[in-house]
């Protein structure tokens, strides 16, 4: 059974179809990477997953269980999303917010147990983040906080992870610790990420799979290095590009010199 | 352990503690006034043998009086806290967003035609309620219902809201013939004369019925403070969430509008308060803020009653000489930091 299934997924805003008949499988333990220029749909589809969004045809399927059947806490505790727009209005503590991650395992009135409190602990650990645990929220910078909603993500404990450019206010550091915790994550008996890159050569070396979106449907899909070829790449970005065979095998994208110069 | 998280043992001792300190807001408020009470005939007049005039004045002026400004004070400041988890904004407040205007128009409708088409006095509350309902739908309508709501149009919807509010009170009071007298001024102020313990009692009815509803939430509004997709995606039904706290908010504010009149800033001085003391958890915010802004409109309103001799402030002009510099107090703080990274 996969971890996660578009089948024939479309969903239109405004007259315009953003999704047009997408099929799209992540089997359990892979990392599939979804890269595509702005307005893609890559968002759209995630949101899909996550059910925050109905596809006006089509459904999606979580471990075999249509999104549009589960109760909100059920499909939470299937899946975890690092979204885009991580602010936050009031000043939770960094720990407080990753605490929320256990939210889908609680009772309505329930308190946090000492084995919440510990999940929530570990997650920040892995993040390598524990320092940052008192913090207000409100304090930190917006790569931070990032940090701390990947950090809530993975306490949330959710088999599937799904992550929305989690990694666009990172330093390559950081960039590379979160994208190689979704590989951890996905590595784990049942479970599997889907990422949103915007970064092709980190996806590429990240990712199990890349499904490459072009104007709301699914131009290529399979291992990096054959999705990532310079006529795709330019196909999708609308700029040539350089793909050079990295030292460890994974393709490096890099635009080539002739690129129109914006 | 970590400190900062709430647990139930944190979450008692708070609420006992706070719970004291509406006891001692109240005792205050029974004791001060013009002719002077004091503790031990407070004791007397409770359990019934004081003296006849002290008994008198204990139970049949001071503690309506001190009861009605406790469940209006407990739910404009829960009404408060709720509107500012579900607009994610902390500058929210019932007052400020016109709600409490919208109770009081549909308050005013029935107080001067009532009569004419068969309502009674006793269906005030509920017109304020339906008023406030209105007004709550309308700001969601204008502001949309999801999202952030940005303090600008908050403020915006707000200001006229309540413009619109008052001239048609003004309006309404003056077509009616109720214009004559303070009676319109003091409730376009906000004030609490309507001191009786049946009146305050029913307050405390809508104030528990919304409590019920809200209380049972209190941790789905730290996720509603994410935003409704995070929200959603940490298991919240959002939309479920937001009506019945939009009922919970409308509940409240109608009937403390309907008693007391435009009573400002509580919702907005409470709630600051109580997170910048214990944090921003709503699971403590929601039920620290019933009993704290109990004792703060008591406390103000003992301050109406007795600053001036003689003379009887009402309490909204209290409550509005404290909140406003406040407000903008918190307006420049808050521009700073939500705007100083972007």
């Amino acid at each position: 059974m996969s971890a996660l299934e578009f089948q024939s997924v479309s969903v239109a805003a405004g007259g315009r179809a953003i999704l047009s008949g997408i099929d799209l499988v992540v089997e359990p333990g892979e990392v599939m990477g979804l890269v595509g220029r702005n307005g893609a749909g890559k968002t759209t589809l995630l949101r899909a997953a996550s059910g925050v969004l109905s596809p006006d045809s089509g459904r999606v399927l979580v471990a075999g269980e249509p999104v549009a059947e589960l109760s909100r806490r059920d499909l939470a505790q299937r899946v975890a999303v690092v979204p885009q727009d991580t602010s936050v209005p009031f000043a939770f503590r960094a720990f407080e917010l990753v605490l929320m991650g256990r939210s889908p395992h609680l009772g309505t009135l329930g308190f946090e147990s000492p084995e919440d409190l510990a999940r929530a602990q570990d997650a920040l650990d892995d993040v390598g983040i524990p320092h940052l645990a008192e913090r207000s929220v409100l304090s930190l910078s917006g790569g931070e906080r990032q940090l701390v909603v990947v950090a809530r993500a993975l306490a949330q404990d959710s088999p599937l992870l799904l992550l929305d450019e989690a990694t666009a206010f990172l330093d390559l550091q950081h960039r590379a610790h979160v994208l190689d915790l979704a590989r951890l994550h996905a590595r784990q008996e049942g479970r599997a990420a889907l990422v949103v890159s915007h970064d092709l050569t980190l996806a590429a070396r990240t990712c199990d799979r890349l499904a490459l979106l072009v104007d709301g449907g699914v131009l290529a899909c399979g291992p990096p290095r054959d999705v990532l070829t310079p006529e795709r790449v330019e196909q999708a970005f609308g700029l040539p590009v350089h793909v050079i065979d990295g030292p460890d095998g994974a393709p490096i994208v890099v635009p080539s010199a002739s690129a129109p110069q914006v | 352990m970590i400190a900062g998280v709430l647990t139930p043992t944190r979450l008692a001792v708070t609420l006992l503690g706070l719970l004291a300190l509406l006891l001692a807001a109240v005792l205050l408020g029974v004791v001060s006034g013009p002719s002077g009470i004091d503790l031990t005939q407070v004791y007397g007049a409770l359990v019934g043998d004081g003296d006849a005039v002290a008994t008198d004045i204990v139970l049949r002026i001071r503690l309506p009086r001190v009861a009605l400004a406790a469940v209006v004070g407990a739910s404009l400041a829960v009404a408060g806290v709720l509107f500012q988890a579900l607009l994610r904004n902390p500058l929210a407040d019932p007052f400020i967003l016109g709600i409490s205007g919208g109770a009081a128009l549909g308050g005013i409708l029935v107080l001067a035609f009532g009569s004419a088409v068969g309502l009674a006095q006793s269906a005030v509350p509920f017109a304020a309620f339906a008023g406030a309902i209105l007004a709550t739908a309308l700001l969601f309508g204008i502001t949309g219902f999801g999202g952030r709501v940005s303090t600008a149009g908050l403020l915006l919807t707000g200001v006229v809201f309540n413009a619109f509010a008052s001239a048609a009170i003004v309006f309404i009071a003056s077509l009616a013939g109720l214009a004559e007298g303070a009676g319109i001024f003091l409730w376009l102020i906000g004030n609490l004369s309507a001191g009786e313990l049946r009146i305050a009692g029913w307050v405390g009815v809508f104030l528990a019925a919304g409590l019920a509803c809200a209380f049972p939430l209190a941790r789905g509004l730290n996720l509603l403070a994410l935003g409704d997709e995070q929200a959603s995606q940490l298991g919240v039904e959002v939309e479920r969430h937001k009506r019945i706290l939009l009922l919970a908010t409308s509940l409240m504010v109608g009937a403390a509008v309907a008693v007391s009149g435009l009573v400002g800033f509580v919702g907005l001085i409470i709630p600051h308060l109580l997170r910048l003391l214990f944090g921003p958890d709503h699971r403590l915010l929601v039920p620290a803020s019933a009993l704290t802004g109990a004792a703060f409109l008591v406390v103000c309103d003992t301050v109406a009653r007795t600053v001036l001799p003689g003379r009887e402030l009402p309490v909204g002009a209290i409550t509005a000489l404290v909140g406003g510099p406040l407000f903008l107090f918190l307006l420049r703080r808050h521009h700073r930091t939500v705007y100083a990274d972007r």
